[in-house]
C-alpha cells in the first residue's frame, strides 16, 4: 500500500501549485498513472480523501486516468499495446515474440492539471 | 482557473535519490537496494555476504523493517555497521529515510552500502533510493510465477538471486520457468541460484559485487 505516500506527494504538489498561482479553492485535480505502476486507483482515491478530509481541499474532485502500457518488440521493433492485461509478458502483435520488450509507456505517474479559484 | 501542472508525483523522492546518488558517487561507494517478499532470505544473504567479504570490503547496511530491530541485530553481529529504519507499517523505504539513516553511519572509506528494503514485492519498486542497482531475492519456497505476478520489480532489477536452492528437491519450483519469466521481463537481468544456508552458488554473486565495486571506485 504505497498509495498513501503517493497521495501525500500529490497533495504537496497541489498545494505548491495553488500557492504559486494565488489560488485558494481547489475544484479538481487530474492525475495520470501508467498501467505498470502498480497503482490501485481506489486506494489512491481513498488516500487523497483521507488526507484532505476537513481541510479546505475537501470538496475537490480527484480524477484519475490510466495510461495504457506500450511496448517495443525486442525482436522485430514493432510497437504495440497489449490488450486486456498489464502483463509485461505478452506476445508481440507482429511477430509473436514474448521476451524482453522495451517499455515505451505505462510507468508514468504525474499530475496533469488542477482547476482552482 | 485551470493550471497545467505536469509534475511527476514522485519528484520529491527522485530529487532526494539524486542527492544520494551524488553522495555515493563522490565517495565511490557501491549502493544496492535489496528487495523481496518477506522471508525470502535477505537478512541471511546479508549475514553471509558481510562475513565472507569482510576481509575485502568495508560494508554497511541500512535495514528497513516494519516494527522490530531483529534483522539489524543479526547484521550487526557480523561486525558490519548497521542502522535500522522502522517504517512503522510503511510498505517501502524512501529517499528521505535513507538520508536520515546515513547520518548515523560512518560512510567515509565505505566500499559497499546495502539497503535492505521492506519485505514486499510491489511498493519498494516504485521508489528510487539513489542505488546503483536493484537486487531481487526470490526463494524457491515461493511460486515460480512470482516474477510474472510482480513484473515491475524484476523489470527494474539488475540481479535476481534465487535463494534456498538446497530445498529444490522438496519443493515444486521450476528454476527454468522462473528464470524464463525474469529474462522475458528484463533481458539484461543476471540470475544466480544460491543457498545462503549451505553457501552454494554464492561465489558468482561475490564476483558480481567485486566487479560492480571495481567499476564504481574512483
Ligand atoms: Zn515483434
Amino acid at each position: 500500500m504505497h498509495e498513501m505516500s503517493i497521495a501525500q506527494s500529490i497533495l504537496d504538489i497541489v498545494q505548491q501549485e495553488m500557492e504559486k498561482n494565488g489560488l485558494t479553492r481547489l475544484i479538481r485535480v487530474k492525475v495520470k498513472f501508467g498501467r505498470l505502476t502498480n497503482t490501485v486507483p481506489e486506494a489512491l482515491d481513498t488516500g487523497f480523501m483521507a488526507l484532505t478530509a476537513q481541510t479546505p481541499l475537501e470538496s475537490a474532485v480527484f480524477e484519475l486516468e490510466e495510461i495504457p502500457a506500450r511496448y517495443r518488440c525486442f525482436k522485430c521493433a514493432a510497437e504495440f499495446t497489449p490488450e486486456g492485461t498489464n502483463r509485461l509478458l505478452v506476445p508481440c502483435t507482429a511477430c509473436g515474440e514474448e521476451f524482453g520488450h522495451a517499455v515505451l509507456s505505462g510507468k508514468e505517474l504525474y499530475i496533469d492539471f488542477i482547476e482552482a479559484e | 482557473m485551470k493550471v497545467s501542472v505536469i509534475r511527476n508525483v514522485l519528484e520529491a523522492n527522485d530529487r532526494l535519490a539524486g542527492e544520494l546518488r551524488e553522495m555515493m558517487a563522490a565517495r565511490g561507494i557501491l549502493s544496492l537496494n535489496l528487495m523481496s517478499s518477506p522471508g525470502a532470505g535477505k537478512t541471511s544473504l546479508l549475514e553471509r555476504t558481510l562475513r565472507d567479504l569482510a576481509p575485502e570490503f568495508k560494508m554497511a547496511v541500512i535495514e528497513g523493517d516494519l516494527q522490530t530491530d531483529n534483522d539489524a541485530r543479526r547484521v550487526a553481529a557480523t561486525g558490519a555497521q548497521a542502522v535500522q529504519i522502522n517504517t512503522e507499517g510503511g510498505c517501502h523505504l524512501n529517499g528521505s529515510m535513507i538520508l536520515e539513516a546515513l547520518k548515523q553511519l560512518d560512510i567515509e572509506g565505505l566500499d559497499i552500502l546495502f539497503i535492505e528494503n521492506v519485505g514486499n514485492l510491489v511498493c519498494p519498486a516504485e521508489f528510487d533510493l539513489g542505488e546503483d542497482a536493484k537486487v531481487t531475492l526470490l526463494s524457491v519456497t515461493e511460486g515460480d510465477d512470482k516474477p510474472e505476478k510482480y513484473p515491475l520489480m524484476f523489470n527494474l532489477s539488475s540481479v535476481s538471486l534465487l535463494n534456498k536452492v538446497d530445498l529444490l528437491p522438496y519443493v515444486d519450483f521450476d528454476m527454468e520457468r522462473a528464470e524464463g519469466f525474469m529474462r522475458a521481463l528484463n533481458k539484461d537481468i543476471t540470475v544466480f541460484g544460491v543457498s545462503c544456508r549451505t553457501g552454494e552458488g554464492l561465489d558468482p554473486w561475490y564476483d558480481w559485487l567485486r566487479a560492480r565495486r571495481a567499476a564504481k571506485k574512483r
